[in-house]
């Protein structure tokens, strides 16, 4: 018997705005229907991980208060984007060590209408005193160029851009078109309009070349999923054993050193490396994906991220979202669930909510948007800091 | 009266770099903390290097001139930083990244990837004592 671990329940809340529940519901609601999902009680639950990046502390607790107090270890994570990885990872270790036979892990954010994350405002203090490990007198966004997220990422493109041909605005573009489509026919997205090329290219500039709809918005949403070690799944009914995924890789990589990187945050490397790591770990290539949910938290982003997770060839990304590979009916289907662009990005239950997709294709449970006969799928995440998550899943043999 | 009882003025200064990488006077140029062992330089004080851990420091000159490697046209900022203006990763001809706004484009859209750039200063604002912030930024040349 394998020592693998399995995903058993997955669940998540529809994205969007939610100013009547709090966080709390919405993670409540998110484990509910994950364990009901994987036909499973919190009572099974040996260990529970919460992930969230902007919620008051002791999520992970203060959950249990509404869904069960079993006294089973909590384990509250914070990574930036990859928080929901983050916690999925944390309750897969614990299987993997031993520790546990089944575990919980949820993610969620209540964002609201945040706006712009990042970029300091000028502060109200007049008299210039050096201060922190730049001794900067005053604020430097906007001075020695951006620290907001839709400029970091728009540099993350240019910078592909700079080492590649055919690579531009107008694949930035392609990458939201593409996404707004593919978000009309998932019901849990946050938005599900389509846009034109145009409307897209002419929308409001934020960081060029990432115009608004080529970013994602912020919002409120949690999602949930169940974990159980191959003993105990294989100790369950055949039908709970049919809808069950396998996590084939789970893997967690940081930042390494590169020259740039004090100046402009490397989401490339660690992506390499986790992706390198992750096919390694499940015995697959990219070549055997059936569908990709990724971290297209800006346009420029995603097109890099082709690249990063192999996809494509090496300075190909162009030519792939040109070629039509990511669309749901090209070869490699991205982000069919309308990714983080209009799918919704609540920060820390975003790297749950992919795992729910994936897992929801691999099930064949994934109604209009279903992408046929997918058998393998890979998640990925990515928070600046920088950590990396990536999950490939595989449909029950 | 200024100063306390013990009789310490403090003088205000006439002009203060944005950041303590800055290097005003006659020649003003940017410093790096480079690693004595590997090589690899920072802008902020690190107690020990990313790159290969060791813990010795020398300061050094980062080269003037630069090509552009990366920039973003940024349009929506925090309130009080006047937009549109370009942000701008380069990198020195000595092989340092820095980060700055190219200043000096009469339009944003005329930045191009790969063109020549060169180190410059300019005023950035004025505290409550009448000091002058300094800040750098990057100009074609």
């Amino acid at each position: 018997m394998s020592d693998a671990v399995w995903v058993l329940g997955a669940s998540m809340t529809r994205f969007g705005r939610y100013p009547d529940l709090d966080a709390v519901d919405l993670a409540s609601q998110a484990c509910i229907d994950a364990l009901a999902d994987g036909g499973v009680t919190i009572h099974d639950m040996d260990i529970l991980a919460a992930g969230t990046l902007f919620q008051q502390s002791g999520m992970g607790q203060r959950v249990q208060k509404q869904i069960g107090q079993t006294g089973i270890p909590v384990y509250n994570v914070t990574n930036a984007c990859a928080t929901g990885a983050t916690a999925i990872r944390t309750v897969h270790l614990a299987i993997k060590a031993g520790e546990a036979e089944m575990g919980l892990a949820f993610g969620v954010e209540q964002m609201g209408k945040m706006g712009l994350l990042r970029g300091g405002a000028k502060d109200e203090t007049n008299v210039y005193e050096p201060s922190g490990r730049y001794g900067a007198v005053a604020p430097i966004d906007g001075i020695l160029g951006t620290e907001t997220m839709p400029g970091v990422f728009a540099q993350a493109g240019m910078g592909y851009a700079y080492e590649n041909d055919g690579v531009g605005f107008e694949q930035f573009a392609r990458v939201a078109y593409k996404n707004h489509l593919h978000s009309t026919l998932n019901p849990l997205a946050q938005y599900r309009k389509e846009f034109s090329m145009e409307e897209i290219m002419g929308s409001p500039v934020q960081s060029y070349p990432n115009t608004l709809l080529m970013c994602c918005p912020t919002g409120d949403g949690a999602a949930a999923a169940v974990l159980v070690s191959e003993e105990r799944l294989r100790s369950m009914s055949t039908e709970v054993q049919d809808r069950a995924v396998k996590i084939s890789a789970s893997v967690l990589t940081s930042d390494p050193w590169v020259e740039s990187g004090q100046v402009q945050p490397d989401v490339n490397t660690l992506t390499r490396n986790a992706a390198a790591q992750a096919y390694e770990a499940a015995g697959v290539g990219p070549e055997d994906l059936d569908l990709v949910e990724l971290h297209d938290c800006f346009a420029t982003a995603e097109l890099i991220h082709y690249d990063n997770l192999g996809l494509c060839e090496r300075g190909g990304a162009g030519d792939f979202i040109d070629s039509g590979a990511p669309f749901r009916d090209g070869r490699t289907p991205v982000n069919v669930s309308g990714g983080l662009i209009s799918k919704g990005h609540p920060i820390g239950a975003t790297g749950v909510a992919n795992v729910y997709e994936v897992t929801t294709h691999l099930r064949g449970e994934a109604g209009d948007r279903q992408i046929e006969g997918a058998k393998v799928g890979l998640a990925h995440v990515i928070g600046l800091g920088s950590a990396c998550g990536i999950h490939i899943l595989e449909k029950a043999a | 009266m200024s100063g306390d009882a013990h009789g310490d003025v403090k003088t205000i200064p006439e002009r203060l770099p944005i950041v303590d990488y800055l290097q005003l006077g006659d020649d003003p140029h940017l410093l790096a903390n480079e690693c004595t062992t590997c090589g690899a330089r920072y802008f902020d004080r690190r107690n020990a290097c990313a790159k290969c851990g060791a813990a010795g420091f020398v300061s050094v000159r980062v080269s003037d001139r630069a090509v552009l490697t990366a920039f973003s046209i940024v349009h929506r900022a925090a309130p009080g930083i006047s937009v549109p203006y370009v942000s701008a990763i380069v990198l020195t001809d000595d092989g340092t990244s820095v980060r700055a706004n190219l200043v000096g484009l009469e339009d944003p859209m005329k930045a191009e990837l790969g063109m020549r750039l060169g180190f410059t200063i300019y005023g950035c604002g004025t505290d409550d004592n009448g000091t002058e912030c300094v800040a750098f930024g990057y100009a074609t040349v």
